[in-house]
């Protein structure tokens, strides 16, 4: 996923895909000239040694040690050398937490009583500070997730950026209605905060995930504890230190750093907290909202996996198919909830799409997140990486035909080479199970109807592509694709004012757009016996 | 808000960093050694008038002459509505821009605003003569606020799709209406610039604005701040001049796609036949009021009595919301009145640049002779004088706070809009008696209703026929909230979600599909 959308808007005139120019672009001699930051920012290996002391437990404004005492390593995952070591939050570190964010949450608070427009001013704020720091940031996440710079840079950085001011701009506008009800009543409704919201946030997009989790428990008006990562809290660390420059009160956002089966259980079974939002796997988020049910039936959102497929039809212009479906899988070293996995290319234009796939993954280039012609980076850990390349042995013991790919390349970091599969029948595990690596299975189709049912045949529902130049086509099949976003002609259009989520076990609940706010909004109906009807 | 007393206006929108601010010092008025802009402000460039005309803008405290500005008429506004359509045309950086990049360029002329806050206040000051402290504080603050809110909803404003019957795709998007002529009054100079530009570029709009003649300097300041914003050239255009040459170029013009007009029912009347007669360009109009106050019995009336005291002389009684006619429940009519007239002795008249002052002149000498007319009209038609009712000595243009009692509905200072500092205080009896009298006006821009009865204050706030109602509270404005008028107090709604309705143009696309979706 990419928040491409934001970019191809921001470069390129076309609004087309931005990877193909960013590719021509920065392997061109004018990389001074065409890159705000310089060439020697991302090409000597920077360290984070001056922000040893943000490796911390950030609660109430205030960095904190464990009270456990453990600590836990974070990984470059390009080299597989450790970057710093990372106090590990578990339950009663989680505890503290939330009993900084009631307080801060609590009636008549600072928080609680502050204007509405206050709150997204110091949203807006944040956007600021993070635009301020934003090629330290950037650095930061590819250092971390072995995403490349250039990625982070414009992609994640942007997302975050946009995310926050997005959500500013709301903060006075979640109105409420007043409603012209039977008798002689007068009603109207509040829109008020939910309370504590705990978030757990995934690897892959450590920031831009981050942004999308505050950024509307926020401007709503809640109090946050969010748990990034094990592999990845460098850069929501970091975030915490923006909060307070921003001047949030304390005890509004806490951040712990810490596991999931030991931090984020404690948030998802906390009695303290009123509503836990999720992103990651399918098998975990049903584990959270298990333990929402056993606890105090918190509020549950959940954007979870996805097999997402991808339909090629003839008449598609192919040259942006190809590359928006080598974009749509490949993209962040294919670790995407949102990675279109099962390409099904109609019949007649099978072989070409699967031999230009193939030619255009053969290109991709694989290698250090900070050289800017750097593609695709590692996946984020070993155990991924081990996860991946078992998941493409299945892929040829069952028949599917490897086209490239498919080894991790002598190399000390976690890479996987760009891999291809063509005859992938919808039985195989590759066509079923979600991947999260450079994996793309190609399938054949040959009618509409035929396309529809494979495609919606899946327990997934997060996300799909339609690629054709026939307009009932493209209305006719994304009206039938059972999927939270379907995108025609594109991939990956991410933007912030769009509502995202899954159908099926993809997820419940939406995140962005207008509608992201009613995840993090109890509605209250206020209704008032009148003395005569009043019309 | 358009609250005045300071306590008030040190607590709003100065809460920073999550924590109110300590009490800092006052703010205070800088040395203006020459007015930068005082040209026409046409496509991000300095112009002056086709026919080489300028006119003086005087200071109301001192009737001394502050600059001259160029005088633009119906050519420069010609010029200006080219400028605002070649940058409102398909395919131009202001059509293609992104709408959050429209919201960005809005919050950098709102952080613009803040960083010349101090000049702008002054600037408002000297051309207004209002207190400086009052620009300071709430026509800065508002002003501020409406560009934020707005800068906000750029990339909100959401079409719709819709289920339609048969084989149909439907949805819905909302395009700016297109070059927007915006004539705008001298009673809050910068803050209804804001209320018309805000909203109107929020949209993706372009605009043609007239500033009035009598106030055209934080206008033209402003223009140089939208271009340092890096609005692109065109699409605000500032044309200061008078209503008859000017405005009515504007009114008229057949490539203005859309006039709002703030200031007289009279004028407003002309705008909207103007319109009529032309391009049939959409028109909202925010024009006059005669608001009602209702004081009940059981009203806090200390609260009631500081608060329609402040509706009927924030601004020296020159505002559209001026609670001109106050009507007080018969038990508390006299305590009501003793009350009133003790407070407004005590209003401090004096240099508007003074921090002390909370009364400063009226804006000219017409306006000053037709509040002291109707001032007699009141006393001949037998009203009684409480307290004011002259000019200040020696001081020009400054008229005392003035309340009349034993004031009836049939006065003329009961019915007309005074537009100086005065209040009118009548006595009522029943519920149904003072609805009927508060309704009985051809205006309906706001009123207000003291009551602790939740019962009264509901019922009293459904049955009054106008755009905002107060409960215990006045001039209690925010960007958040619509504003605007029933009756002949003007046509649609300015600020809050609302607006952006104003600066639309809703297109359906409907989309034939060769079969029905499978839904």
């Amino acid at each position: 996923m990419g928040v491409w959308g934001v970019f191809c808007s921001r470069s390129c005139p076309a609004g087309c895909n931005i990877w193909p120019r960013l590719t021509v672009r920065v392997s061109g001699p004018d990389l001074r000239e065409s890159v705000p930051y310089p060439l020697e920012f991302f090409t000597s290996k920077p360290t984070i040694s001056s922000h040893q002391t943000a490796a911390k437990i950030f609660i109430n404004n205030e960095w904190h040690d464990s009270v456990s005492g453990k600590v836990f390593s974070t990984y470059n995952p390009a080299t597989g050398e450790k970057i710093c070591d990372v106090q590990e939050a578990d339950k009663a570190d989680v505890d503290k937490a939330v009993q900084a964010a009631r307080l801060a949450f609590s009636l008549g608070s600072v928080w609680r009583k502050m204007d509405a427009s206050e709150r997204g001013r110091l949203l807006l704020k944040l956007a600021n500070l993070v635009e301020r720091d934003s090629a330290y940031l950037a650095t930061l996440e590819s250092l971390d997730t072995g995403k490349p710079f250039l990625s982070s840079f414009f992609v994640d950085l942007q997302g975050t950026i946009k995310t926050f001011r997005y959500f500013a701009g709301w903060a006075d506008k979640i109105h409420g209605s007043t409603i012209p009800t039977d008798g002689e009543y007068f009603t109207l409704t509040r829109h008020e905060p939910i309370g504590v919201c705990g978030q757990i946030v995934p690897w892959n997009f450590p920031l831009v995930m981050t942004a999308w989790k505050l950024g509307p428990a926020l401007s709503c008006g809640n109090t946050v504890v969010l748990k990034p990562a094990e592999q990845t809290p460098l850069t929501c660390l970091y975030i915490g230190a923006l909060i307070k420059e921003a001047g949030f009160p304390p005890g509004v956002v806490n951040i712990l750093p810490g596991y999931g089966p030991t931090a984020g259980a404690a948030i998802a079974s906390h009695m303290g907290i009123d509503k836990v939002a999720f992103t990651g796997s399918t098998e975990v988020g049903k584990l959270i909202q298990e333990a929402a049910g056993k606890s105090n039936l918190k509020r549950v959102t959940l954007e979870l996996g996805g097999k997402n497929p991808n339909i090629i039809f003839a008449d598609a212009d192919f040259e942006l198919a190809v590359e928006q479906a080598h974009q749509g899988v490949f993209f962040n070293s294919g670790q995407c909830c949102t990675a279109g996995s099962r390409i099904f290319a109609e019949e007649p234009i099978y072989e070409e799409f699967v031999r230009r796939s193939v030619e255009r993954a053969q290109r991709r280039t694989v290698g250090n997140p900070f050289d800017p012609t750097t593609e695709q980076g590692p996946q984020v850990s070993a155990e991924q990486q081990s996860r991946v390349l078992e998941l493409i042995q299945s892929g040829i013991t069952e028949g599917a035909k490897l086209e490239c790919g498919g080894n991790a390349p002598p190399s000390k970091g976690f890479f996987v080479e760009p891999t291809v599969f063509s005859d992938v029948q919808d039985h195989m595990r590759i066509a079923k199970e979600e991947i999260f690596g450079p994996v793309q299975q190609i399938m054949k189709f040959k009618t509409i109807e035929e396309v529809i049912e494979r495609a919606n045949n899946t327990e997934y529902g997060l996300a799909a592509a339609v690629f054709t130049t026939d307009l009932n086509k493209a209305m006719n099949v994304s009206a039938a694709l059972q999927a939270g976003t379907v995108w025609i002609n594109c991939y990956n259009a991410l933007s912030c004012q769009c509502p995202f989520g899954g159908f099926k076990m993809s997820g419940n609940g939406r995140e962005l757009g207008e509608i992201g706010l009613k995840e993090y909004t109890e509605v209250k109906t206020i209704t008032m016996k009148m003395s005569g009807k009043k019309s | 808000a358009l609250h005045c007393d300071h306590a008030t206006m040190a607590q709003n929108g100065t809460i920073e960093n999550g924590l109110a601010r300590n009490t800092s010092p006052l703010p205070q008025p800088v040395k203006i050694p020459e007015i930068k802009h005082t040209k026409i402000f046409i496509n991000n460039e300095w112009h002056t008038s086709i026919k080489g005309k300028k006119f003086p803008t005087i200071n109301p405290a001192t009737g001394v002459k502050i600059c001259d500005v160029e005088e633009a008429d119906k050519a420069d506004v010609d010029e200006a509505v080219r400028a605002a359509r070649a940058a409102g045309q398909r395919g131009s950086e202001w059509r293609q821009m992104d709408a959050s990049s429209r919201g960005r360029l809005l919050h950098r002329l709102a952080d613009l605003l803040e960083r010349e806050r101090a000049v702008l206040a002054t600037l408002e000051s000297m051309d207004t003569g209002k207190p400086f402290l009052h620009a300071f504080f709430v026509d800065l603050d508002g002003s501020i606020k409406t560009l934020r809110y707005y800068a906000g909803w750029t990339d909100k404003i959401h079409g719709k799709t819709m289920p339609v019957d048969e084989n149909f795709v439907c949805f819905t998007k909302h395009e700016p209406v297109g070059v927007c002529g915006a004539i705008i009054p001298w009673n809050f100079p910068l803050l209804m610039f804001m209320w018309k530009i805000a909203p109107a570029l929020a949209c993706g709009n372009t605009v043609v604005i007239k500033p009035a003649e009598q106030t055209p300097l934080t206008a033209l300041h402003t223009g140089a701040l939208i271009k340092e914003a890096g609005f692109p050239p065109g699409v605000v255009n500032i044309v200061p001049g008078f209503g008859p040459t000017a405005g009515a170029a504007i009114g008229s013009h057949m490539n203005i796609d859309k006039v709002a007009f703030t200031g007289s029912t009279e004028v407003g009347q002309l705008i909207k036949a103007a319109a009529a007669k032309s391009n049939l360009k959409r028109v909202t109009l925010e024009l006059g009021g005669k608001n009602p106050c209702i004081v009940f019995a059981d009203s806090d009336l200390q609260s009631a009595v500081e608060e329609t005291q402040k509706g009927a002389f924030f601004n020296q009684g020159q505002a559209c919301t001026a609670a001109s006619r106050v009507y007080v429940e018969e038990a508390v009519y006299d305590e009501f009145l003793r009350l009133s007239v003790e407070r407004a002795k005590n209003i401090a008249i004096g240099d508007p640049l003074e921090p002390r002052t909370s009364h400063g002149p009226q804006i000219n000498q017409h306006q000053f002779d037709k509040i002291l007319e109707l001032v007699a009209s009141g006393k001949k038609e037998g009203a009684t004088l409480e307290c004011g009712g002259c000019a200040v000595e020696d001081r020009g243009l400054f008229i005392h706070p003035t309340i009349f009692s034993d004031v009836k509905d049939h006065m003329r200072i009961a019915k007309e809009e005074i537009f100086g500092p005065v209040q009118c205080i009548m006595k009522f009896k029943t519920q149904e008696e003072v609805i009927d009298r508060a309704n009985g006006t051809q205006y309906g821009l706001t009123a207000a209703v003291f009551t602790r009865d939740i019962h009264r204050a509901m019922s009293v706030s459904a049955a009054l026929e106008a755009g905002t109602v107060w409960v215990n509270c006045y001039n209690a404005l925010h960007a958040q909230a619509p504003f605007g008028g029933y009756k002949m107090s003007g046509n649609g709604r300015e600020l809050g979600e609302y607006a952006l309705a104003e600066y639309t143009e809703v297109k359906a696309i409907t989309l034939k599909l060769s079969e029905r979706l499978t839904l």
